[in-house]
């Protein structure tokens, strides 16, 4: 039988099992071929920065739909749709990349309201030359996640690295916790090898790899946030809003239990081997030559009940004190400058957690900051 | 409807299309569409409604029927193994509430089985006396119209819709603070009214066949066409329903390239532009003109993509059961004039209004003793019509903005072509001349159509409006 407008000629009959059995069969190549061929660049791919402007800060978000925002671990994607990768370094550009957790990113704060945005605004000069702060923090507290987006970042020629942290960044048990960091297991186990950081390449937090996961229908989540991140470029350049800004939200807590463990220890002494100090240490062969000023973050300092025993919910004072000495210990051992801001903003400003800042917290601690770069020295 | 619920109801199509001998055919697709029914209802906050309101679908189908159907025809026995098939299934799903499973084919668990026994009960002796009754049923028909327009509006009014919710909340113990339009989501009511109020109209002007109570019911919820149209004939339906169309294998070509075709349209492009098109919430937020007039490109053809994306699905899977459902779209944003726009966009809508709205009013102005000038019939006709197609979307002073900005639009089109058609004539008598005039039409009218989706994209005027300064650039 002839079917009538058949493209392949009018003598070749169309069998539609053998139509399905055919598209069938090419699925299940295009998947295996896609298996083995592995591309890992895909995220490279990118609207941003050509179509769309980049974005101020990495993608993060789980309500996507209302601030055109999500989470997503492609690294690559990650960068690509940073405007730190909008075409190469200007020569009279001085690049200062500023790494950190969510106090950095910004969370219930506008891009220009972030200590990076804080910085642009204020057109510093440094060494001579127009100063550009990229605020590179990802809402997440981990030594590592901050060492893999150096790595990469390292590639971008910054004149300048501002590292903030805390002391919740530190516990070597929860350095592989972070979404972002355990679903980038190839990443991480080569900075493992590379620096020799002493973590388990094989953690139960890796997730368990496959070939039938490096499928597209395996891998079919992460291609679709692909796409979805370059459609919200479309809506990031339209509206310039990449989260909620809520009217109200829940104050961080002032009042506490006497109790006054850390990360399952009640004291009296903070082990250093329990914390990833050697992660830390990474992050000078991660930058090279560029100097690294790492900064120790602002944190709430209670008034309220039980704060003799603790400064906030994330902190006992005899944890953090400790914590604090080994750092300033740390960076004098490693050569690094070092502005510890801990107590530097009043507990007034502070938003919804320990080390989230209201625009006038982090209007202070944008000044700590530029006086500390005016302070270094210039190579 | 989902991903799943398009390619299980793709395979039971092709199942009951191809598997079945032609006698049960029809059974299969009622009690497919039944069962569809119930599946495809959205679940409800409020407790049973979910399982309710196809109930009452399915119950205002018979009665529909029964008003419809000549009296000599009510007896045979055929429709008494349609109505067993009806409310067999309604019973059978009822009892699922006492498996011990997740639900089966309802949004959520079944309600108690008494009240579900009785009405089920109350409907048969219902249908029983009907059957029997020798009387004629125009005024049944003209109260089953009003309580369908009734239903409508409550459905599409949002403050009666709340009101109505915190009714049934009160009764079934529910908070009534929390009562919200969305609890009123009656799956594909819209369409199975107009389908309804169709058969009525000719059953009034007895243009309707003889139909069984297997083929109404089955006309009125057909399952490929249950959720998004098309809005069918019934004469038209029942002759594929006797004398299917042959599947073959141009035609499973043919059905296999529109459900692909309408997946890829609905689940690849639509849902993506669905993440830039003009809203509510980013119409306040978008900070340019230009990109202002993104967001409501994304939203023209995201609302063209996403709803010729189910019109294609269900023609497919239509298809593939040997009914050819009608088209609702034909490339209606290379129009080059907005009468050929509604010629082309949501046709067996268009249709519809056109036989029972436009037609008869045009007819009744022109025959007045008093004449009327033809530019006031134009106007009058044009103008309500499509007030009416934009309150059949919802009844918001919105949709009536857009109802006016396209009924004005089509008025002033028709004077303009009335006026300009000689000199216009004259001049594009060369090839390019008319293709130039084709162009610029095309740009028009996609434009025209786009300005006014801000009317039905935007829930309030005063948003609208700002947003369509931001579309010029005024601040």
């Amino acid at each position: 039988m002839t079917a009538p407008g058949n493209p392949h000629g009018p003598g070749r009959p169309i069998r539609p099992f053998r139509l399905l059995a055919k598209t069938l069969i090419l699925f299940v190549l295009a998947n295996l071929g896609f298996a083995t061929a592995n591309p890992s660049g895909l995220g490279r791919i990118s609207a941003y920065n050509l179509l769309v402007p980049g974005r101020e800060r990495f993608p993060f978000g789980e309500n996507s739909g209302q601030f055109y925002n999500l989470s997503l671990y492609d690294v690559d994607a990650m960068f690509a749709s940073h405007v730190l990768s909008a075409g190469s370094k200007p020569a009279d550009q001085y690049r200062v990349l500023i790494l950190g957790d969510s106090s950095v990113w910004g969370l219930l704060l506008k891009p220009e309201d972030t200590v990076a945005g804080l910085l642009n605004t204020d057109h510093l000069a440094v060494c001579g030359k127009p100063a550009r702060f990229y605020n590179l923090g990802y809402p997440t507290i981990s030594l590592v996640k901050d060492l893999m987006i150096l790595d990469q970042a390292a590639d971008y020629q910054p004149d300048l690295i501002l590292w903030f942290t805390t002391l919740q960044a530190f516990p070597l048990s929860t350095q592989l916790a972070s979404p972002v960091v355990a679903n980038n297991a190839p990443r991480v186990r080569d900075l493992i090898a590379r620096y020799h950081l002493g973590l388990d390449p094989n953690n139960p937090a890796f997730p368990p790899e496959s070939f039938w996961s490096q499928t597209i229908i395996g891998r079919r989540r992460d291609l679709a946030d692909l796409v979805r991140l370059q459609l919200y470029g479309v809506m990031w350049a339209a509206t310039g809003v990449d989260q909620v800004y809520p009217a109200s939200f829940t104050p961080a807590q002032r009042d506490f239990e006497p109790d006054a463990s850390f990360n399952g220890s009640s004291g009296p002494t903070l082990q250093p081997s329990q914390l990833a100090f050697g992660v830390l240490a990474a992050g000078q062969l991660a930058a090279g030559k560029v100097p690294i000023l790492l900064v120790n973050e602002p944190i709430l300092m209670s008034s309220g009940k039980n704060s003799d025993i603790r400064y906030n919910l994330f902190y006992p004072r005899w944890a953090y004190d400790q914590y604090r000495l080994m750092l300033s210990q740390f960076a004098k051992q490693i050569g690094w400058p070092y502005l510890d801001v801990w107590d530097t903003v009043p507990a007034s400003e502070f938003t919804n957690s320990p080390i989230h800042l209201t625009v006038q917290g982090e209007s202070i601690l944008a000044e700590e900051v530029s006086e500390a770069i005016h302070s270094q020295p210039c190579s | 409807m989902t991903l799943s619920q398009i390619l299980i109801g793709g395979a039971v199509a092709l199942a009951c299309g191809t598997l079945l001998p032609p006698r049960s055919r029809v059974y299969s697709f009622l009690a497919a569409s039944v069962l569809a029914v119930f599946w495809f209802q959205p679940a409800l906050p409020l407790r049973g409604l979910d399982f309710w309101l196809p109930v009452a679908t399915l119950t205002l189908s018979i009665f529909g029927w029964l008003f419809t159907v000549p009296v000599s025809s009510r007896r045979e026995a055929q429709n008494w193994v349609a109505a067993a098939i009806v409310l067999g299934l309604i019973l059978l799903l009822g009892l699922t509430r006492y498996l011990n499973l997740e639900p089966i084919l309802t949004a959520s668990r079944p309600p108690q089985f008494e009240p579900i026994l009785g009405l089920v009960a109350a409907v048969g002796v219902a249908f029983f006396s009907l059957t029997r009754s020798r009387g004629k049923s125009f005024a049944g028909l003209w109260l089953l119209t009003a309580a369908l327009l009734a239903v409508f509006v409550v459905l599409k009014t949002p403050a009666l819709g709340i009101a109505a919710s915190a009714g049934v909340r009160a009764v079934t113990g529910q908070p009534t603070n929390l009562a919200a339009v969305s609890d009123l989501q009656w799956l594909g009511f819209s369409y199975i009214a107009f389908r309804m109020i169709h058969t009525f109209r000719d059953r009034q002007s007895g243009r309707l066949p003889d139909v069984s109570l297997a083929e109404y019911v089955t006309y009125v919820i057909f399952f490929p066409s249950l959720t998004a149209g098309p809005i069918d004939r019934i004469e038209r339906f029942i002759q594929d329903l006797r004398h299917p169309v042959a599947l073959g294998q141009e035609g499973w070509l043919a059905a296999g390239r529109r459900l692909v075709t309408g997946m890829f349209k609905k689940f690849v492009l639509a849902d993506s532009l669905a993440l830039i098109a003009l809203n509510g919430t980013n119409a306040t937020q978008v900070r340019s003109a230009g990109w202002a007039w993104v967001l409501l490109y994304a939203y023209a053809f995201q609302i063209y993509l996403d709803f010729s994306g189910y019109t294609d699905i269900a023609i497919g899977v239509g298809r593939l059961m040997g009914i050819q459902l009608p088209e609702n779209f034909n490339a209606p944003y290379l129009k080059s004039n907005l009468a050929l726009f509604w010629n082309s966009w949501h046709m067996s809508l268009t249709q519809w209004f056109r036989s029972y709205f436009f037609n008869p009013l045009t007819r009744a102005l022109r025959s007045r003793k008093n004449a009327i000038p033809v530019g006031a019939i134009v106007f009058v006709s044009q103008i309500s019509t499509m007030l009416l197609i934009g309150l059949w979307h919802g009844i918001s002073t919105n949709f009536v903005l857009w109802g006016l900005w396209h009924g004005i639009g089509l008025f002033l089109q028709n004077r303009w072509s009335e006026l300009t058609r000689r000199p216009i004539s004259a001049w594009a008598r060369s090839s390019p001349r008319r293709t130039f005039l084709e162009v610029i039409g095309v740009l028009v009218t996609f434009h025209y159509v786009a300005l006014g989706w801000a009317f039905f994209a935007l829930p309030t005027p005063s948003l609208t409006l700002a947003f369509l300064r931001r579309l010029a650039g005024v601040p």
